[in-house]
Order: C-alpha cells, then sequence, then structure tokens
C-alpha cells in the first residue's frame, strides 16, 4: 500500500461547472472531487441535473460548458471527443443503452476495446483473443455468449441491454465509470446481477459515480459518499447515511433550497 | 445540433479519381445526326448489318421521348452539344500491350488496374475502356484455352459476328427506351463475353470504364452469353475525371443465360458525381437487363452505386425459362446534390421462377435516393415467387428517400412479398459508439457497412472489402 503515502491526485474533479442546451442552463457551478477507490452516488429529484452532468463528462455534444471545468487525472478534457474521452478512461453506462441495427454486439466491444488498448499502449486484440476475453467478462454480468451475435441492444430486454453495459464497462476497464440509472426497469434479480458486476470490477485505482433516484441499489453498493444535487448544484454531501435519510424523508427538503435561493 | 456540421463534414470526402490524362484524342465534331451514326459505323469498319441497326436505332431515338417521370430534376441535356466519338491516338493496329500509348497504361495503374503482365491482377481478366476504346483485355489467350471469349465489342463485331447478330439487341431492343435507343445508334465499344457450354469460366472476368474527356458521352455496350450448364461472374468498375460540366453516360448491358448456366454481374459505380453544389458529375442513363432463356438458368446483379449527379437505373431480369432465377442486390449511397433513382424490373413469364430483390439507399446531404422497381408475374408464371426487401437510410436531415415498389400479378398460384424499412443514423447512436471509444468516422462507417452487409455478402470478396472501403471514403470527412 504505497500509494497512500502519495499525495493523491483526484481521478475526476469537476469545478464550478456550467453548461447549458439550447440557451438553458441546466448546469449551475457543479463541484465534485473523486479520488482512486470511491464510489460515490449522486441523488436527486428527475430533472435537478444529474444525468446531464453524466453526458457532459462523457462530451454529449448537445451541451456546452459555459464555465468550470472537467479534470481527468490533472488534465482538462474540454476539448476532447467523446471518443477520446473513453480511450483515456472515461465510461458512461447510459441509462437508455442505444440500440444499433445491424452493427454486431462482438464487434463493436472488440472495436471499443481495442480502441482503449490502444490508448494504454496495449496491443490490439485479433478475433480469436477477443473472444477469449469476452467470454471470460461475459460470467460477470451472467451473459450467454448468443447476446455477441446479436445487433448492438437490437431486441434487448431492459434488463440485458443494462447488462451489456456492464459487460462495456468490464472490458474498458475504464478510470472512472458513469453509471446513470443504472438500476432502473431492473427487477431484483437484474438488479443483483448489475450490482455485482459493478463490485466487481470496482477496484482500488479506479472511481465510480452512481447516479440513482433508490436506496435498493445502494444497499447492494455502499457508495463512500452520497451528494444531493438539486437545480443544477451540489447542495449537500454526506456518507452512506445521506442515502438513507433521503429513502426516509424524500426530496420535499431540497425544493426548499431551491426555492430560497 | 453541433454534430450535424460533421456529419456534413463526414459525408464530402474528395473525389479520388478526378484527374484528367492529357494525351491527344481523335474526336469528331460535336452533335448527333444519321451521318455521324454512319461515321461511328465506318470508323469501326462495321458490317452492314450493324451500321442498319444503329440506323435503325437513331430513326427510333428520333420518335422517342425523353423519360421524364423519374424522381429527378436537371437541366435539359443538349444532345448535340455532346462529341459521340472521342478515342485516344494510337498506332492503328496494336498487336500487344507494348505497344500501348505508356499515357494510358499509366491511367489505368493509378486507378489500381494495372493491365501489364508483369503488374496485372492475377486472378481477374480485365477489359480496359478509355473513352470511346478498349484499350486492352487482359488473359484473353488462357481464357481461350477454355474456349471463353473475352473482348472488346468492336472486336466481337469483326471475329464473332454470328453470335452478335443472333443477340445484339435480343434482350434490349433499340426501341426499348430513349437512351437505350440512343446508345444503340452511337455506341462505340464494351465488352463482349461467350462462356461456352458446360463451362466455368475460370477467373472473374471485368470491365473498367473510364471517361477522360469532358466534352464526350460514353456510350458503351456489354454483351455477355452463358451457353447451357455455364457459368461466369463479371465485374464491372468506372471512375471519371473532374470537370463542371455534366457529362452523359448512357450505357446498355445485355445478358443472355441459357439452360442451367448463371451469371453474376456486379457494378461498382463511382463516376464524378459533381461538386458539393452540385456542378459537374456524370449524367449516368444505364438500361441493363437479363435473360434467363434457359430452364433452371439464373441471373444475378448486385450494384454499388456511389457515384454520378443523376443515377437512372434498373437492371433487370426477364424470367422466361422454368424455375429460372432473378436477383437484385443493391447499395445506392448519394450525397451533397446527388440525386439517384434505381431499382430492378423483375418479370416472370415461366412456371416456378423465383426473384430475390433486396436494396439499401443511403442519402446524405441534400441527396435524393429512390428505389423503383417493379415485380410482374405473367399469366405463365404458376408458382412464381418474389421477395422484395428496400430499407432506406438517412445521413443529416436534409436528405430524401423514396420507394417506389409496382407489383402487377396475373398469376393467382403466386407468392409476392414487400418489406419496407427507413431508419435514420441519429447524433444518440453515434454517441453512443463514441463514447465507448470509437471515431466518429469509424462510428458512421460501422453503422452504414452494418446496414448494407446483406449486399456486401453476395458481391465476389475483393469486390465485397473494395466496395467497403468506397463507401467509408465516401463518408469520410477531410478531417485530419
Amino acid at each position: 500500500m504505497e500509494s497512500k503515502k502519495e499525495i493523491k491526485q483526484p481521478l475526476l474533479e469537476i469545478s464550478n461547472l456550467f453548461a447549458s442546451t439550447e440557451n438553458l442552463t441546466i448546469l449551475k457551478g457543479v463541484n465534485i472531487k473523486i479520488n482512486s477507490g470511491e464510489i460515490h452516488a449522486i441523488m436527486g429529484r428527475n430533472g435537478c441535473g444529474k444525468s446531464t452532468l453524466s453526458k457532459i463528462i462523457a462530451g454529449h455534444p448537445s451541451y456546452e460548458i459555459t464555465n468550470g471545468k472537467i479534470e481527468l487525472c490533472g488534465t482538462d478534457i474540454e476539448p476532447l471527443e467523446p471518443e477520446e474521452r473513453a480511450q483515456s478512461g472515461i465510461f458512461l453506462g447510459f441509462q437508455y443503452p442505444i440500440e444499433i441495427p445491424g452493427v454486431s454486439n462482438l464487434e463493436f466491444l472488440r472495436v471499443a476495446t481495442n480502441a482503449r488498448r490502444k490508448f494504454l499502449k496495449k496491443s490490439e486484440l485479433d478475433t480469436f483473443e477477443f473472444e477469449d476475453l469476452v467470454k471470460e467478462k461475459l460470467d460477470i454480468v451472467k451473459m450467454d455468449s448468443a447476446f455477441l451475435s446479436r445487433s448492438i441492444n437490437q431486441g434487448f430486454s431492459g434488463g440485458e441491454k443494462k447488462r451489456n453495459e456492464i459487460l462495456q464497462m468490464a472490458l474498458l476497464e475504464p478510470k472512472i465509470a458513469i453509471l446513470d440509472e443504472t438500476d432502473s426497469g431492473l427487477d431484483i434479480d437484474a438488479l443483483r446481477i448489475v450490482a455485482s458486476g459493478i463490485k466487481k470490477i470496482a477496484n482500488e485505482n479506479s472511481g465510480i459515480i452512481l447516479i440513482t433516484h433508490y436506496q435498493r441499489l445502494l444497499d447492494e453498493i455502499k457508495p463512500d459518499f452520497v451528494h444531493v444535487m438539486a437545480d443544477g448544484k451540489i447542495i449537500k454531501t454526506g456518507d452512506n447515511t445521506l442515502a438513507l435519510e433521503l429513502e426516509k424523508n424524500g426530496y420535499d427538503w431540497t425544493d426548499e433550497f431551491i426555492n430560497k435561493n | 445540433m453541433v454534430n450535424e456540421n460533421l456529419v456534413d463534414n463526414i459525408v464530402s470526402e474528395p473525389y479520388k479519381y478526378g484527374f484528367v490524362t492529357e494525351i491527344e484524342s481523335e474526336k469528331i465534331s460535336k452533335g448527333i445526326n444519321e451521318d455521324i451514326v454512319r461515321l461511328i459505323s465506318s470508323k469501326k469498319n462495321e458490317p452492314e448489318y450493324l451500321l442498319n441497326f444503329r440506323l435503325n436505332a437513331f430513326k427510333k431515338w428520333k420518335e422517342l421521348q425523353e423519360p421524364d417521370w423519374a424522381d429527378l430534376g436537371y437541366e435539359k441535356i443538349d444532345y448535340q452539344d455532346i462529341i459521340y466519338y472521342s478515342a485516344p491516338k494510337q498506332k492503328d493496329k496494336i498487336k500487344s500491350l507494348d505497344e500501348v500509348d505508356p499515357k494510358l497504361l499509366e491511367t489505368f495503374d493509378k486507378l489500381g488496374i494495372p493491365l501489364t503482365e508483369q503488374k496485372r491482377l492475377t486472378n481477374v481478366a480485365v477489359d480496359a475502356v478509355f473513352d470511346s476504346v478498349s484499350i486492352a483485355t487482359t488473359f484473353k489467350e488462357q481464357l481461350a484455352e477454355h474456349g471463353v471469349i473475352f473482348c472488346s465489342i468492336s472486336e466481337a463485331i469483326k471475329d464473332h459476328s454470328d453470335l452478335i447478330e443472333k443477340y445484339l439487341g435480343s434482350v434490349i431492343p433499340a426501341s426499348d427506351n430513349y437512351f437505350a435507343a440512343l446508345n444503340s445508334a452511337v455506341f462505340s465499344d464494351g465488352s463482349f463475353v461467350y462462356i461456352p457450354k458446360n463451362v466455368t469460366c475460370p477467373m472473374d472476368l471485368s470491365s473498367y470504364f473510364r471517361i477522360n474527356s469532358g466534352d464526350s458521352g460514353q456510350f458503351e455496350r456489354t454483351l455477355i452469353i452463358a451457353e447451357e450448364g455455364s457459368s461466369v461472374s463479371y465485374l464491372e468498375g468506372c471512375t471519371a475525371p473532374m470537370f463542371d460540366t455534366n457529362t452523359l453516360h448512357a450505357a446498355v448491358v445485355e445478358l443472355i443465360a441459357l439452360d442451367d448456366a448463371s451469371i453474376k454481374y456486379s457494378t461498382v459505380q463511382n463516376w464524378y458525381a459533381g461538386n458539393e453544389q452540385g456542378v459537374g458529375g456524370i449524367f449516368n442513363f444505364v438500361t441493363k437487363r437479363g435473360k434467363c432463356i434457359g430452364k433452371r438458368s439464373k441471373i444475378s446483379w448486385s450494384q454499388v452505386e456511389t457515384g454520378s449527379a443523376i443515377t437512372w437505373k434498373y437492371p433487370s431480369c426477364i424470367l422466361i425459362g422454368e424455375e429460372s432465377i432473378g436477383e437484385f442486390y443493391s447499395v445506392a449511397l448519394t450525397n451533397n446534390l446527388q440525386q439517384a433513382d434505381t431499382g430492378t424490373k423483375m418479370i416472370h413469364i415461366g412456371p416456378r421462377t423465383k426473384s430475390t430483390i433486396v436494396s439499401k439507399g443511403i442519402s446524405a446531404g441534400h441527396s435524393s435516393n429512390s428505389y423503383r422497381g417493379l415485380v410482374k408475374i405473367g399469366s405463365q408464371a404458376k408458382g412464381a415467387r418474389n421477395y422484395s426487401q428496400c430499407d432506406s437510410m438517412l445521413i443529416g436531415d436534409k436528405a430524401a428517400a423514396n420507394t417506389f415498389p409496382y407489383i402487377q400479378s396475373q398469376q393467382p398460384h403466386s407468392e409476392v412479398e414487400h418489406e419496407a424499412s427507413t431508419c435514420r443514423i441519429s447524433e444518440d447512436q453515434l454517441f453512443y459508439l463514441q463514447s465507448r471509444g470509437i471515431e466518429f468516422e469509424e462510428a458512421v462507417s460501422m453503422m452504414v457497412s452494418g446496414f448494407c452487409r446483406d449486399v456486401f455478402n453476395q458481391l465476389p470478396m475483393e469486390f465485397a472489402a473494395e466496395a467497403d472501403k468506397l463507401l467509408s471514403l465516401k463518408l469520410e470527412g477531410s478531417v485530419g
């Protein structure tokens, strides 16, 4: 554990972030710092800016940063294209994974994995090497290899789509993974599979942001920090007990916070 | 949307074959009349029957109207402003490739079609056509050992007159349509293929058409005859330099398959498409048709259409022989201000004839891309079956896609199935792939390839790779 002696540089640091889309300001000064090995949860009502925050980190072209910055390991990522962000280790697990007809899931996973490996200066995997790797990772999310030959997310059930997201996370080994409502639309069994998958992938060199409405995911994965978002800002940060408090008292108090400001 | 500019960039790859070869050409004067038709025929020392064929066609052409039913808009073509014969100046009789003007060989080298013995493709025989004439045909002798005739149509007119007289115009009569009539009157060169009985052609055959001159039209004519039990795979490629005027290309291709014969005809069409403002580019009005005369014969068209300002093209099959099979697999990509109206006709005449149509149209920029197809089941075609699938993909929100399927059946014991779909490459799909580390351009090309897979699977292997690359190129930006 030598690393503990070093001064920790945060993996992801977001400072005073303002962002807008179509002239509508959505983020109004977000601050958050994530160190390696940490799991953060961001909670809040619909429309508070949680999903926008995740898309902005991943580089969605519909949003514009108007102030502040996002740094990955000390580097400002604003000039980077979405693919460059992904290659350098940012992963966004989509709330609604996109269907892409005609493109095989296997081919997609291989191209994506190799793009990340190329960035890490690791050798690119050929079809056979990749199949070995992907089979190993399929176990993490208890997926059948039949998924690989289908088109990306096409005809997948809600649970299968989310598991496919976690499979991608397992293959890409990101530095920072933002999982946007990965628990939504899952039954309890699927939730357990997804949660146990995330836990298996989590490690001390990477960070995870869980965006969620519900306590039930956090029962499975204990976050180190819980942030409450309202009106485009983080209004409260606490430990795991904050989530339990929210579960008990709801979000009404956050409205008061907005009204006061 | 921010990404839209990116999409625009990506679909405007500069045309790589736009160079002009500086070569002295023999051209006749502009315009068309009976004397011009006679002049072309005399330049080629043609027999009487062919001159009559031409004159007859010219008469028909004057009576016909230029078709206006296609979903195409273009300025009226001035047929008197076109040169109908242009040939690079060469020695009169060329005995071997060594005597061909090095500039011409160089041109084909640059296009990736080397012709000289040292460099030529080892598994494909090539007939190279430059403006109005065939420059060279490779592997002629080797093919002759199998009885296969592969030569320019001008040579065939001299050396295989019996076959020409019997089959020329037998699938597409001169009176068929306006452009076919024009071609029949003034066609200059093209390829001729004859596969004798029970011979499987030992290698793929191909023609490469190059338009070089800006003011002459290209009117080539291809005739392929597959005798009983024979089979052949034929490939066709085309490019042209960038001119800011429009050049007319009106070709005719006729295929004849006898009992148990099979012809596979694949095209990668990459004529110059004009610039982003729609200035220049080839007007491509082509009539292609195959006749499955024999029982259990098969004609399969596959095409990848990426070039031309205007494409008007309906490779078709007339299924006469019992249990004969017609196929049409097409990818048509339009960008900028390109317009394509393309599809097929499957005419079922014989009993238990079958046809399959798979058409994939991709429209980007301000382009318009239409599928137009006819499936006709005649009264004698008991047990005939057709399956059609027409899919359109839109890139950006300024392109248009149309599907015009016509179905006519006079036979109650027949089946016709038609499926159609339209999809759009959405910003969300692109972002999803990008957010996994896949470059924007690769993301687009993955989605386009995926969309075209059913058709690419039908192309000969080297061609499929080439077509995939070509589509990616066409969709790739000048980024980087």
